[in-house]
């Protein structure tokens, strides 16, 4: 291993990356886009969701219920309507994605016995609202049925903690107001490093041979170890630079909390790189097209990535058969270092299995990486 | 056995043996020997696709030869292709420069890769600025330069290590006559120097600025030897310049006239080898009126290698487009 010609290579590579608009975006607008997308657009809360209430029974009890929902930020109430028709047809036409309707009965059940049965009618399209949706209509009603409750213990006299069998407590289901958003920009820093590392690496070989430099490169003494590590080391402080770019995002504009360090950050950040940037360079050596390899090369890291790594979808809600498969997804266990540094301020001995699996995926890609290139026009 | 190192002896700095290079069922060069001494230019002459690439690139290691074997100043070019490498230069028949890079920043790239540090970096670089008349031009994008520029920037970069040997494959493709001249003039100075220079081409006025060729003709050497022994010994008689009409006719008739050897058709005019020129002068002409065939012109020429190549291949051409 000649240093100076790593240098020379690694060298060549920065200024190709600075005369290259779409390199030089990839570099410093990906991230910032990302981060800002999901920070604003991906939040999996819902709140104010449009809603339409149909009262059968008009009773002060149900005005009751009807006021706590219009004084809960999760709903708003648009409409108020008298016929069930109408109600399905406002959800059905979208205008509403939530359709409640309180029995005529309701009164009465709640004071018989405290059990309460309130319809929901809810727009299925989007799972994970509607899902939000009914859990956050159920904490309203619980919450309601459970004042009832109280109210009628203490009026008859009985002692509080008996009297409550059954207050849950909805807090859990009423995320924080910006939970998900500390759940998701911290698994963020885990798509930047894919989408930059992937798809720049990528481009690394088949540009040399798609412009024709490859004969006149490999016709010099430089070895086949010297052209890899020229060309990723770059790109490794990009991903280094970029991930801390993220961070101070995150953390400056989005406040979420970073309570580990930064010098944690860094290791698993350069280990998931080492994997990200070879794959990405093995892909670039097979295809020998930048248009091929680009696409190659983010199949193989961003579809894993956004779906299995636990960055927007927790991995223990997945069904137990993809559950096993993400064990082989080496995003998870950089997404999961992320959370628990970020959120946790979890240190590299906390995160020994996260870092030991990395470790474990870094050597034998590189490994196969530096073996993937062969100094030849064959 | 004639395997004694390449630099020692006769001197030899390239010695290729029974090189041959097969893709598939494809035979690219088949069974290639020569020598080439320190300080030669030899040239490889033979049309696109005969070869002449596949074996340059088996000589610097870019290609396995698929038998036979090739040193390259003592080295084997299968077993020992880095050592090799560090001393040649190589010009790609495609421009294989960074077209994004500086004219400096690929000087430095190359130089880096050469492993040429410190004050001789900078005296190097110097030197190949100066050499390819871009000195002032450090900073101009390579993309920006003309062809001739391009390719003496190239050669710049072959030779930022004082290779001992250079191989240009193509090296004036597509430049204009006047870069042309002056690349070769650096060509020769380099070789004065003590560099051997191995060199493929398809033109015929390039050829003859070689000390020795080897016409290639679909993966064979043909012939080999000094411009002017190849024209020599490759027609077996001598050469009529004819100009008749009509042309297509004329070669017919031609060709089965008494005393000619071999006609063949230049641009618009007919090349003849006759056994005896003057006889053939005087005959010929009332030999063609008498077929009907008008006789404008009718002169002994010397022959260039084109007639060389035309006369030892039964009829290959080097270029596509008819020589002048």
């Amino acid at each position: 291993m000649n240093l100076r010609r790593v240098a020379a290579m690694g060298r060549k590579e920065l200024i190709q990356i600075r005369r290259d608009p779409r390199s030089l975006a990839i570099v410093v607008l990906l991230p910032l886009i990302q981060i800002v997308l999901l920070g604003y657009g991906a939040r999996l809360d819902a709140d104010h969701i449009p809603t339409c209430v149909y009262d059968q029974e008009s009773s002060q009890d149900s005005q009751a219920l009807l006021k706590r929902f219009q004084a809960s930020r999760y709903f708003d109430v648009r409409k108020v309507v008298h016929d069930y028709r109408i109600l399905v047809a406002a959800v059905d036409a979208g205008r509403c994605k939530l359709g409640l309707v309180i029995p005529w009965d309701f009164s009465r059940r709640v004071a018989d016995a405290g059990h309460t049965a309130v319809q929901a009618v809810v727009d299925g399209t989007d799972n994970n609202s509607a899902q939000l949706a009914v859990g956050y209509a159920q904490a309203v009603v619980g919450a309601y049925a459970s004042d009832v409750q109280l109210e009628w213990f203490a009026v008859h006299r009985l002692p509080r903690q008996a009297a409550a069998p059954l207050v849950v407590d909805y807090r859990t289901w009423f995320n924080e107001e910006l939970e998900s958003k500390n759940f998701i920009i911290p698994g963020t820093v885990a798509l930047v490093m894919v989408l930059m590392g992937a798809l720049l690496s990528s481009l690394t070989i088949a540009r040399e041979w798609e412009r024709g430099t490859m004969e006149g490169l490999i016709a010099t003494p430089v070895t086949a170890a010297e052209i890899m590590i020229g060309k990723l080391l770059p790109y490794m402080l990009i991903g280094v630079f970029d991930a801390l770019l993220c961070t101070m995002l995150a953390v400056g504009w989005f406040a979420v909390p970073f309570r580990g360090a930064i010098g944690t950050l860094l290791v698993v950040t350069i280990m998931f790189l080492t994997v990200i940037l070879g794959i990405g360079y093995m892909i670039s050596v097979a295809t020998k097209s930048q248009v091929g390899a680009s696409q190659y090369a983010l199949l193989v890291t961003l579809m894993p990535t956004t779906m299995l790594s636990g960055f927007a979808f927790p991995v223990d809600q997945m069904p137990v058969p993809i559950q096993a498969v993400t064990y082989l997804v080496y995003s998870r266990y950089y997404v999961s270092a992320l959370k628990k540094i970020y959120l946790a301020g979890s240190g590299v001995l906390d995160l020994w299995p996260q870092i030991l699996a990395l470790a474990i995926y870094a050597s034998v890609i590189g490994l196969f990486a530096t073996r993937a290139f062969r100094k030849s026009l064959q | 056995m004639a395997t004694e190192p390449a630099t020692s002896g006769n001197g030899a700095s390239i010695v290729v043996e029974e090189l041959v290079k097969r893709f598939g069922d494809f035979i690219a060069v088949n069974a290639v020997s020569f020598q080439i001494r320190r300080g030669e230019i030899f040239g490889l002459l033979g049309p696109n696709g005969s070869g002449k690439s596949t074996t340059i690139r088996m000589l610097c290691g870019l290609l396995t030869p698929t038998a036979g074997r090739a040193r390259v100043v003592g080295l084997d070019v299968a077993t020992q292709a880095e050592a090799v490498r560090q001393r040649i230069g190589y010009m790609s028949q495609k421009f294989s420069l960074y077209n994004d890079l500086r004219v400096v920043e690929n000087l430095n790239f190359f130089a880096g890769l050469y492993g040429v540090k410190g004050s001789l970096l900078s005296e190097r670089t110097e030197w190949a600025l100066r050499m390819a008349g871009l000195a002032g031009s450090e900073q101009t994008l390579t993309r920006e330069l003309a062809g001739g520029w391009k390719q003496r920037l190239a050669l710049g970069c072959a030779v930022l290590h004082r290779p001992q040997v250079l191989f240009l494959d193509e090296p004036t493709a597509g430049v204009d006559p006047l870069s042309r001249r002056q690349f070769w003039q650096l060509i020769h100075e380099m070789a004065a120097d003590g560099v051997t220079i191995l060199v493929t081409t398809h033109y015929m006025d390039e050829a003859e600025y070689c000390n020795r060729l080897a016409l290639v003709d679909a993966g064979r050497i043909v012939a080999a030897g000094t411009p002017t022994a190849i024209k020599r010994t490759a027609i077996a008689g001598d050469l009529l310049l004819v100009e008749c009409a009509p042309l297509g006719h004329g070669l017919d008739v031609i060709k089965s006239a008494p005393g000619v050897l071999d006609a063949a058709v230049f641009g618009a005019v007919l090349h003849v080898v006759v056994s005896a020129a003057e006889r053939a002068r005087t005959e010929l002409p009332a030999y063609l009126n008498a077929q009907g065939i008008r006789v404008d012109r009718i002169d002994a020429i010397a022959p260039s290698l084109e007639d060389a190549f035309v006369a030892l291949t039964g009829g290959s051409r080097l270029i596509d487009e008819p020589a002048q």
